[in-house]
């Protein structure tokens, strides 16, 4: 029993933060957030320049950071009373998160990343199969919806690909078992303006076909009228807006 | 929920491809050589003691008992004095003495040694725990002009019953003297025995004398004098055999054991001549507690070339933590938790040191097929008991263990790592 097993109700939103305070060890606040929603299903693009908080915002929210006051709920759990176990699980099974880069593991197949996921969440790998067939066959098909069928089918190596492929397999492994959240930290700034928008169009599509929530940061502010709320870190963030700077 | 990065473990080192290769075969070749010496040295330990049983004492001209065993039934150096045939036949004869068994050596042919003794040889000789020895073809020699056969000599030399065999004064490959006027038929051949008499040839110490000149065949001899120490001899007629006046080295049994040890006493301070008597068990006991330094040195030396091969790992293993956050961060991000990375990093480890254990095993046991024999007998030991055992598995085992327990620290240091970088590692 994972807690994302737990009855929808009023407040279970994706995500919520309230009155969230986080710092690292001994330095000054570098998040103050007093409150941030993204419901379920809904698709938020959150604006924020580099040092804005975006990195330690996504942290709090993927349960590998944990504020020093304040409640963060994800998927319908409260952070604070999971286990680092738990959050890890949690994890596994409600998110799919996509980075600014380097999101492969090299040594393995595009096939081999796409089903990652599905190695720590027995949800997630019965989702795909009963989407599918099997796991294999799930990760082909999200693959060929994001044009890269063909790298799957030669056994590509992740480091065979370019950046913008690279990306697209990311996403494609977000996706993978239908996770309810979308985490996607900078996804696009390595990529040029066409990839860029085939990138968040197929990202959106696939999220909306699951159901997905999504959450995406980035500090490209012309990105956010694709989404259907746009939120900006830098007014969401009081320290950043008191001290300017912080990672 | 099991390990689900441990498949990754074997991806990652493929991808890391030569440096991989080459830790596997530094411990590969390290394994090899913990797994030789220990094989080598238990199977040459094993091949001396299978090489005599039975025997009660064995005894020769005054000498230290390790080198009285040494050349009198393990046929490596040479005798500097032989026993009065006179001596040996007063032992024969006491009581309490079963059977006795003489053994002249000295002559050889293309290179392996001729072995003068009676039927009391392939009666009452007995090799690896009681087991006599047996004729693959052919019979025991009866006559003095016929000769039997170790099976490695007639394998390697070819011979077949029939063949007239020439032997030779001396030990060596090339001989100075070779009696060609008294050619040996041979008229049996040994089965293997795993011990030094494979590689021997074995005649009537009649037959012997004959070559010396002292034999009961047509030729004019007179008592002619060869002038070597060990092989003067002199016509000296005995129940219709030639006898010599010495031999080398007698072997003998006992009707009840206690009485060995007196008879040794007896034999050690016999008055007639100088004579050493030993017990071999007690006296390979000797051999092994020299041998045995050396062997320790060996055993330590290829034990630290595996704690290097060890090392080895480690230092690969904390190399690769700095450019392997990212791909922690990765991990995480797809659901793995701090533990499951500390199982890959062990993994990895203990992947690396299996597979170089597996294959060092299995290299030394393709070696041992392929030169094994012809190493043991150039070395002129037998080496026994050499096959896959319980040691391989348990130093594969032991070696996959000890990396496992040297990677804990880098792993847990990865662990730590990838708890405070969450997803976001800082370059």
């Amino acid at each position: 029993m994972t807690p994302s097993d737990k009855p929808e109700s009023a407040k279970d939103a994706a995500v919520d933060l309230r009155d969230v305070r986080f710092r690292w060890r001994t330095g000054p606040d570098v998040l103050v957030v007093d409150r941030l929603s993204v419901a379920a299903g809904e698709r938020v693009f959150l604006r924020g320049p580099s040092g804005s908080g975006k990195s330690t915002l996504l942290g709090l929210v993927a349960g590998v950071a944990e504020p020093q006051s304040g409640a963060v709920r994800v998927l319908g759990s409260d952070m604070a009373r999971l286990s680092g176990a738990e959050r890890d699980a949690l994890r596994a099974d409600g998110m799919g998160v996509v980075f600014q880069l380097f999101n492969l593991l090299p040594y393995l197949s595009v096939l081999d990343n796409v089903v990652l996921p599905c190695r720590f969440s027995r949800r997630r790998r019965d989702r795909a199969v009963a989407s599918s067939g099997s796991v294999a066959a799930e990760a082909r098909r999200l693959l060929d919806t994001l044009g890269l069928e063909e790298k799957a089918r030669r056994g590509a190596k992740a480091s065979d690909l370019s950046v913008g492929q690279q990306q697209r397999v990311a996403a494609a492994r977000a996706l993978i078992g239908a996770p309810r959240l979308i985490l996607a930290d900078e996804p696009t700034s390595a990529l040029d303006a066409d990839a860029r928008d085939t990138f968040i169009a197929l990202l959106l599509d696939e999220a909306k076909t699951s159901g997905a929530a999504v959450l995406f940061v980035s500090h490209e502010a012309a990105l956010a009228e694709r989404f259907d709320r746009a939120e900006d870190l830098a007014t969401l963030n009081g320290a950043w807006t008191t001290q300017g700077r912080a990672a | 929920m099991s390990a689900p990065v441990l498949p990754l473990a074997g991806a990652s080192l493929r991808a890391r491809g030569l440096t991989a290769v080459l830790t596997v075969l530094t411990v590969a070749l390290s394994v090899l050589l913990l797994v030789g010496v220990e094989k080598v040295r238990s199977g040459v330990r094993q091949g001396f003691e299978n090489t005599i049983s039975g025997a009660d004492l064995v005894v020769g001209a005054r000498t230290s008992p390790t080198n009285l065993l040494l050349y009198s039934i393990f046929h490596i150096g040479n005798a500097t004095n032989s026993v009065s045939f006179e001596t040996y036949e007063i032992v024969a004869r006491a009581p309490g003495v079963a059977w006795t068994i003489p053994i002249s050596l000295g002559d050889s042919h293309r290179g392996r040694r001729v072995i003068g003794t009676t039927e009391a040889f392939y009666d009452h000789y007995e090799y690896a725990n009681g087991r006599r020895l047996e004729l693959a073809e052919g019979r025991a020699f009866e006559a003095p002009e016929e000769i039997v056969l170790g099976a490695a000599t007639a394998r390697d030399l070819g011979y077949q019953l029939g063949d007239e065999i020439v032997v030779a004064h001396g030990g060596g490959d090339v001989s100075f003297a070779e009696h060609t006027d008294h050619p040996f038929t041979v008229v049996g051949v040994l089965k293997r025995t795993g011990t030094p008499i494979d590689r021997s040839l074995q005649v009537s110490l009649a037959g012997l004398e004959a070559v010396h000149g002292g034999g009961p065949d047509d030729h004019d001899h007179e008592a002619e004098e060869h002038g070597h120490d060990d092989h003067e001899h002199d016509e000296h007629d005995h129940h219709g055999h030639a006898e010599p006046d010495t031999i080398t080295a007698f072997i003998v049994g006992l009707e009840t054991r206690p009485l060995v040890l007196r008879l040794q006493r007896d034999l050690n301070t016999y008055g007639g001549e100088a004579l050493t008597a030993i017990i071999p068990g007690l006296a390979l006991a000797q051999l092994w507690s020299v041998v045995g330094v050396a062997e320790q040195v060996l055993a330590a030396i290829a034990l630290f070339t595996v704690v290097i091969g060890l090392v080895l790992i480690l230092t690969s293993v904390y190399s690769s933590l700095a450019q392997r956050r990212r791909e922690m961060a990765v991990l995480r991000a797809v659901g793995a938790r701090p533990r499951d990375v500390f199982l890959l990093m062990i993994g990895e480890a203990a992947l690396l040191a299996g597979l170089g254990g597996a294959l060092g095993v299995a290299a030394f046991y393709a070696a041992y097929g392929l030169y094994g024999v012809e190493f043991a007998e150039r070395a002129g030991a037998s080496l026994v008991g050499v096959r896959p055992g319980l040691f391989d598995i348990g130093t594969i085992a032991g070696v996959t263990l000890a990396a496992s327990l040297l990677a804990v620290g880098p792993a847990f240091r990865a662990m730590r790592a990838a708890l405070a970088d969450g997803l976001a590692v800082k370059y």
